[in-house]
């Protein structure tokens, strides 16, 4: 989601969280997997949900609606896990279900507006409209990066 | 592979490797002098190892390392020609400059402070060698010229500056070899032989190659070398399969028959020989001198002496490899040990006629996976020998400091440990040599009191032993002072001034933080980094520490170490629902407790007896916040854990199911770790069960005021 090739379409992944709509860039998206049983991290964050066995790797799985202070969901059949990369390291982002691949221009998105003051703050870097439907767009690096005073 | 690499850059590299072999075999052969086992072919190999460093460091412009290789040169030439005797004083300050050139090495490799200003010193003290020993009746000013840096130097730099950037690496440099290699024709014991060679078909048709073995007897001397070609037939009766050259050498040397008959060992049967000895006047020795230059193609290395019957080092065949590529291979070896075990718990649960191909299969298939994760694990090792030369270093300087005669006897130098270990091993063991020299051994004066040599024995040996590695650092000096240790111990509040320690027990009380036996506080040891620090370290590696010691004739420290850190000796358990492994080495026992042997100290702290001792539990599913405390302990089960500290505690868990090697799997530093948990592991269902660290755990437990609730943790 860098304004490097401004012209150019881009691909967002859009999934369902707690009856919202939020959208990735696909480029950032390794593979989806459905939901299988994490092992819990002793005093990790709430949002964190535990590791699995990602074909012989250690991948830390996120509750994305916890992370985002999305109220909590019952965790249906459809809940599926996000595998992401962000620079090196890969996190699984736990979603209710994916929806769709979208193709966009960079002017389709419009930046939030400021008055946004939550625990997603920071997280949601624009908002477009697909089908009159808003979507959220997150920005992957602040979403799966904890801050240390959280991890205690 | 890339082309951007700057090839002078992979040269500069290469030479730097080299080096490493080169001070290596410096070390060895120093220490050969100092055992008083030397001949010429170790002082010359010492020269070559010095002289090697010197010539690759003049290409790279390495001038403080030239200028002191130079010098460092110039005395040990004085020695090889006999000009000056190699003195127990001598070795030491080679032992010394060595050190020092080790620390120029590093230093133009590394950058970091720069140790070119202790040159001085070093430099006087082989100056007065040479002084004193070389020249006693000369004018001063004489030794002075013989330092002069020569031709040589400036030969080297400007022969190397001129060679194109895509030669092959220094170590294939032809080495700057010159008369001076040969022994000097007017020593004694030079004898003078005929050997006449006529190599059979036969010595071809097995891969033999004459050269070689002309190369070798050029070792041996002065060797004038002459080819019979009068043999060969004309060209349309040539058969190229045929012998046809025969050699004639004429080889002035001092090595006996015998030795100059070792060379052609492997080809006896081969070829026919002749050797005679041949009466020969001075004045044809030193005619026939001049004319037979040393062909410079011999490497300077040890190991490129395969006729002198001494060269230590057998030849190895060696292949660098990046490490980045081993760690890759490790990684995929341990995917498919757990790729294996999840094959096996499916086939398992299949219910497969336990006999059938299938099952059959599969046991193969374990067997070859255990081989291969053998094999690979062995990529990974190196032999302690590079630690220990080390220690040896570490030796001489911690003697000197508290004036004792110390000598460093070494064992199984060739025992193999996991790279990681081996570096990670060098501060713990570097410690306990010094605190060997400083507190385990006596003073001179009170060794000859006690009717021992007044040379104090430092053993540090190596071995493999039922899949460990035992590594052990032993002195004979007075052995551990009970008594002192235990009053320390009670004058430092560590124990209760009433309390009935075993002998080992006291001896474990050196492991205590904070506890030092010194009388006094020296330079050398007492900086209040406490034996604590050498056991957490050997913990950090998977490994335990024990001490045995016997009074008047030494302490030793034994060590025993994993193979490998990619694979730990775990115990399967099931707390709270939750599989976890507890790493092998800190479990002491399993209990399983009765009513009648918990007592509650105060609400939510309850201690177990265990053979007399209160042990306090903790309860790892509530450590963890898998679940609340429990109340009830009967029947529970728990691990007997021992503590760094000495103290030991009871972890409180649901189950123990199975005790197997489990491959480990770092957690990312980031945000997944956490207090307690060291990393993690895929177990055979294709589960991740997280590591153990107990120690953390019991440590954390112990200070319930910092315990925050963890009442989200508690779904």
């Amino acid at each position: 989601m860098t304004d490097n090739n401004r012209d150019s379409t881009i691909e967002l992944l859009t999934f369902q969280l707690a009856g919202h709509e939020y959208a990735l860039d696909i480029m950032s998206v390794r593979e989806i997997r459905s939901w299988t049983r994490a092992t819990p991290l002793p005093h990790a964050p709430t949002c964190m949900r535990g590791v699995i066995n990602l074909r012989g790797t250690v991948l830390p799985v996120l509750d994305l609606g916890d992370r985002l202070g999305l109220s909590p969901q019952v965790q249906s059949e459809r809940a599926v896990i996000i595998v992401v990369a962000q620079g090196e390291t890969l996190t699984g982002l736990l979603v209710d279900a994916v929806s769709d691949i979208v193709a966009l221009t960079k002017d389709d998105l419009q930046p939030p507006p400021d008055l946004a003051n939550g625990a997603a703050t920071g997280m949601v870097s624009a908002l477009t409209l697909i089908d009159e439907r808003m979507v959220r767009v997150l920005d992957l690096a602040a979403t799966v990066t904890l801050e240390k005073g959280m991890a205690a | 592979m890339s082309f951007e690499t700057d090839p002078m850059a992979e040269i500069r590299a290469s030479f730097f490797v080299e080096c490493e072999e080169l001070l290596e075999a410096l070390q060895d052969s120093l220490q050969i002098m100092d055992d008083g086992a030397e001949d010429s072919e170790t002082i010359n190999v010492v020269f070559r190892a010095v002289h090697s460093i010197k010539g690759g460091a003049g290409a790279f412009g390495l001038d403080a390392l030239v200028r002191f290789a130079h010098r460092f040169e110039t005395v040990l030439d004085a020695l090889r020609t006999d000009r000056m005797q190699a003195d127990a004083a001598a070795v030491k300050v080679f032992f010394q400059c060595a050190d020092h050139l080790s620390d120029l090495v590093r230093h133009s490799r590394d950058g970091g402070s720069d140790p070119a200003e202790q040159s001085g010193a070093l430099l006087a003290r082989l100056d007065a060698l040479l002084g004193t020993e070389a020249a006693p009746a000369e004018d001063i000013a004489e030794p002075e010229i013989d330092f002069q840096p020569m031709g040589l130097t400036l030969d080297l730099a400007a022969l190397d500056d001129a060679l194109p950037a895509d030669l092959p690496p220094l170590n294939a440099l032809p080495p700057l070899c010159d008369l001076a290699d040969l022994p000097p024709p007017e020593a004694d014991g030079l004898k003078t032989y005929r050997l006449h060679f006529t190599p059979d078909t036969k010595l071809y048709e097995t891969g033999n190659e004459p050269f070689l073995l002309l190369r070798a007897l050029e070792e041996l001397g002065a060797a004038q070398i002459t080819c019979d070609t009068t043999r060969l037939p004309k060209q349309q009766d040539l058969i190229p399969e045929h012998s046809y050259l025969s050699w004639t050498v004429k080889l002035e040397t001092d090595a006996e028959e015998a030795k100059i008959l070792s060379v052609f060992d492997f080809v006896e049967g081969l070829c026919s020989l002749d050797l005679q000895p041949i009466a020969v006047t001075p004045d044809a020795a030193s005619a026939s001198a001049p004319r037979t230059p040393k062909t410079p193609t011999a490497p300077p290395s040890p190991s490129a002496a395969p006729a002198t019957a001494k060269a230590p080092t057998p030849i190895k065949n060696v292949v660098r490899v990046d490490l980045d590529r081993i760690e890759r291979l490790v990684n995929l070896v341990g995917e498919l040990v757990i790729n294996q075990a999840m094959l096996s718990q499916s086939l398992e649960t299949a219910n497969l006629p336990p006999h059938g191909d299938a099952m059959n299969g599969l046991e193969e298939f374990q067997r070859l996976t255990r081989d291969i994760q053998d094999s690979v694990m062995m990529l990974r090792a190196q032999p302690v020998k590079s630690l220990f030369q080390r220690m040896s270093r570490i030796i001489r300087e911690a003697s000197t400091a508290v004036n004792k005669e110390v000598r460093l006897h070494t064992e199984g130098d060739a025992t193999e440990v996991d790279k990681t270990v081996i570096e990670r091993l060098a501060d713990p063991l570097t410690h306990m040599i010094r605190n060997a020299v400083d507190h385990g051994l006596e003073t001179p004066a009170d060794r000859i009191a006690a009717g021992k040599p007044a040379e104090g024995q430092v053993k540090l040996s190596a071995s493999h032993r039922s899949g460990r590695v035992i590594i052990e650092v032993s002195d004979d000096g007075a052995g551990i002072n009970r008594p002192r240790v235990l009053q320390i111990a009670i004058d430092k509040g560590l124990i209760p001034a009433d309390a009935q320690l075993s002998d080992s027990e006291i001896d474990n009380l050196l492991f205590l933080p904070g506890f030092s036996t010194a009388g006094s506080v020296s330079d050398l040891s007492g900086r209040g980094v406490g034996m604590d620090v050498v056991r957490t370290a050997i913990q950090a590696l998977g490994g335990r520490i024990t001490i045995t010691s016997v009074p008047g004739s030494g302490t030793c420290f034994s060590i025993s170490l994993p193979l490998t850190l990619a694979v730990l000796d775990g115990m399967v358990i099931d707390t709270a629902g939750e599989t976890l492994v507890v790493p092998l080495n800190l479990v002491v026992e399993t209990l399983t407790f009765q009513a009648q042997d918990v007592s509650m100290i105060r609400p939510g702290q309850h201690v177990v007896r265990v053979r007399g001792a209160f042990v306090p539990i903790v309860d790892l599913a509530a450590e963890l916040g898998y679940r609340a405390p429990q109340n009830s302990y009967d029947g529970a089960v728990a691990l007997l854990i021992a503590h760094e500290n000495g103290n030991r505690a009871a972890l409180l868990i649901d189950n123990i199911l199975d005790q197997r090697q489990v491959v480990i799997k770092g957690l990312d530093d980031g945000f997944s770790r956490a207090a307690g948990i060291a990393a993690a592991t895929i177990l055979g269902d294709g589960q991740i069960a997280l590591i153990l660290d107990p120690s953390d755990i019991i440590t954390n437990a112990a200070q319930p005021l910092q315990k925050p609730l963890r009442a989200g943790a508690l779904t």
